[in-house]
């Protein structure tokens, strides 16, 4: 399915939050936003749902934990019990350490692969840019043209007052 | 007033830099051939490099009695080396992920050299344990795996086994922290390089990135559960570290300050490390209005506050020894005071401790040449300290008729040689593979200081 986008390009992060909120006042899908780096607010004013991640790497955090004490209960307490210096099997405090480690381990991996697997990132994956020079120093509000209520050319006006130093219409095929 | 306040205070970044002249600034350098003064440092340390390939070479056919260890001093050199390596390697992590959760923004110019050195040093501290076991081809039994032996489990109840977690764990976490800090600006230079293989390369790297506020958002989450993760994990490493030592029995080891003790040693050697490099970095890469003085004070002044916990840490092990009756204890630290080994304990306490006072002194922090010769001593003295805790234990115990001396052979020193060389040739590689600064998080800190009102277009 196509879609008719309408891709308003800014230089600066004020503009580029002035040109967001506007869009949202007027009800306009906002498809994305691209910048080169993260603006403070550009969220808010995008009006994104936190992200759920943190639970994810909680959950693997306690994941890593737990299987790591297990794994050391079975290794050193069942599976084959050696005495070290008259220690007992089970020593859970000196298992404390590697358990740590583990939990880090596992919460910091999950939060990388998480990330990027909710992003589809991938290596050598093509990058699709709205416009050249979204990672160097342009920022672009990319709206999807919804219905006929949506009049590109009101909107470009409203993008150049935002000082939008350049608006094009794009039509897409599928948007990633 | 809060307006007033922010507009008096000093940009972070000198210069009134456009978006578009970080981006060149940082990456033009490694577009450009590289220079003649390049090419020498690397002529040195890989010249060094190879020293210490060749004395490890050499280490590992004949065994480690080319070492000057013995059957009392079974721990010298190499263990000084790698918890010196292990020490350094702390600082990156503490400017990516302490800093960053206390919202120190300076850390932006700084943050990806200091990461790059965590990993380096990281990587030479892992070579000593490993070549010391003696028998390195087996290293991979530090790793519980089901065997033909049993399955005879490894032990994990011992410290050097929590080391082995600790420093793979900090490794992988360091590793992944700095190239996900890294992906927005492989994106930069992939969408701005000219040579076919920069893009490429940069291609695969980034992942596809292309800057959309649906990533951003993911991405700064991910980034802060990182640095919440980093910043426990890095205290943890030096104090399990420390714990190699302090759960032994030994007088002068067997002590519940080592872990604190250790963690403020292994940051100040750090900072000291990271400075040194940046110093450096920022008069060959010419990024002086990016790493300014200010950055320079500042780190100084962390540089300053951990040589105090270690000098109070110096204090409180006398006293402790003192205070605790044990003729053993008081026996170690008068030992290592006036003993054989009196000058390097004096270096450790006349680097770490004295020099560094300099540094209350304003004009002190904001003259490089003074705070690059100051990082050197601290670091010198960082080693020593290292060397006295590990060497003085060991060589005098409880009997005198255990007692001997140690002297490091050539191959030891060649080996310290050699892991400076690795240190410094990985070093010299990144400064012409990857930007040394932090392109997209210095952006967002352009406007730091500038109130909204002046970058408006009215």
């Amino acid at each position: 399915m196509s879609k008719r986008l309408l891709v308003g390009v800014f230089e600066s992060e004020d503009d580029t939050l002035a040109a967001i909120r506007a869009s949202r006042q007027r009800g306009f899908k906002i498809v994305d936003v691209y910048a080169p780096y993260a603006v403070h607010g550009v969220e808010e004013a995008m009006g994104l749902a936190p992200s759920r991640l943190p639970w994810v790497v909680f959950a693997l955090g306690v994941l890593g934990g737990g299987l790591k004490v297990w794994f050391e209960f079975w290794t050193t307490a069942v599976d084959w019990p050696v005495n070290v210096g008259g220690k007992p099997f089970n020593s859970l405090p000196a298992f404390v350490p590697v358990t740590f480690e583990v939990l880090v381990l596992f919460a910091a991996v999950g939060a990388v692969l998480s990330f990027v697997f909710v992003c589809r990132l991938y290596p050598a994956k093509r990058a699709v840019l709205p416009v050249a020079g979204v990672t160097d120093n342009r920022f672009a509000v990319v709206l999807e043209q919804t219905d006929s209520t949506f009049e590109p050319v009101e909107v470009q006006q409203m993008f150049e007052k935002l000082h939008a130093v350049h608006v094009e219409e794009q039509i897409t095929g599928e948007v990633a | 007033m809060a307006e007033a306040a922010v507009a008096l205070r000093p940009p972070l970044i000198e210069g009134d830099k456009s978006i578009a002249q970080v981006t060149h600034d940082v990456c033009a350098p490694m577009e450009a051939r590289p220079t003649a003064l390049w090419w020498a440092a690397l002529g040195v340390s890989s010249s060094m490099l190879l020293l210490g390939v060749v004395a490890v070479t050499y280490e590992i056919s004949v065994g480690v009695g080319t070492w000057g260890l013995n059957r009392t001093v079974g721990w010298a050199f190499d263990i000084t080396n790698f918890v010196f390596w292990i020490g350094i390697g702390h600082a990156g992590t503490l400017i990516s992920a302490i800093l960053f959760l206390f919202r120190q923004r300076w850390r932006t110019s700084v943050n990806r050299a200091a990461e790059a050195m965590t990993i380096f040093a990281v990587m030479c501290a892992g070579i000593f344990p490993v070549i010391h076991t003696g028998r390195p081809w087996f290293a991979y039994w530090m790793f519980p795996y089901p065997n033909t032996r049993g399955s005879l489990w490894i032990n994990f109840r011992s410290p050097l086994v929590w080391d082995f977690f600790a420093i793979s764990t900090y490794l992988t976490v360091s590793a992944l922290f700095w190239f996900v800090g890294m992906l927005p600006d492989l994106a930069t230079i992939r969408d701005r390089a000219t040579a076919k293989w920069r893009r490429k390369l940069a291609g695969v790297l980034s992942l596809g990135w292309n800057g959309s506020y649906r990533t951003w958002q993911r991405y700064e989450v991910m980034y802060l559960m990182l640095a919440g993760l980093g910043t426990p994990l890095v205290i943890s490493v030096h104090t399990i570290v420390s714990w190699d030592f302090a759960t032994a029995v030994l007088p002068g080891w067997h002590s519940t300050i080592f872990p604190p003790y250790f963690v403020a040693g292994a940051i100040f050697s750090g900072m000291a490390m990271v400075l040194t490099l940046m110093i450096i970095a920022r008069r060959l890469m010419h990024l002086e209005e990016y790493i300014t003085l200010r950055h320079i004070d500042r780190m100084c002044k962390l540089v300053i506050t951990t040589s105090g916990i270690v000098g109070l840490s110096y204090a409180t092990e006398f006293f402790t020894a003192l205070y605790s009756g044990s003729s053993y204890e008081q026996f170690v630290f008068l030992n290592r005071a006036l003993g054989p080994l009196f000058w390097g304990y004096w270096t450790m306490v006349g680097c770490n401790v004295l020099i560094p006072q300099l540094l209350w002194f304003r004009k002190v922090r904001t003259h490089v040449p003074a705070v690059f010769a100051i990082c050197i001593l601290v670091n010198v003295g960082m080693w020593f300290e290292r060397f006295i805790i590990i060497v003085t234990s060991l060589s005098r115990d409880f009997i005198p008729a255990n007692w001997f001396h140690y002297a490091p052979t050539r191959v030891e020193v060649a080996t310290l040689l050699g892991s400076f060389g690795l240190f410094f040739t990985l070093f010299l590689l990144f400064c012409r593979f990857i930007p040394v600064i932090a392109v997209a998080e210095v952006k967002a800190v352009l406007k730091y200081s500038k109130p909204r009102l002046e970058s408006a277009h009215e």
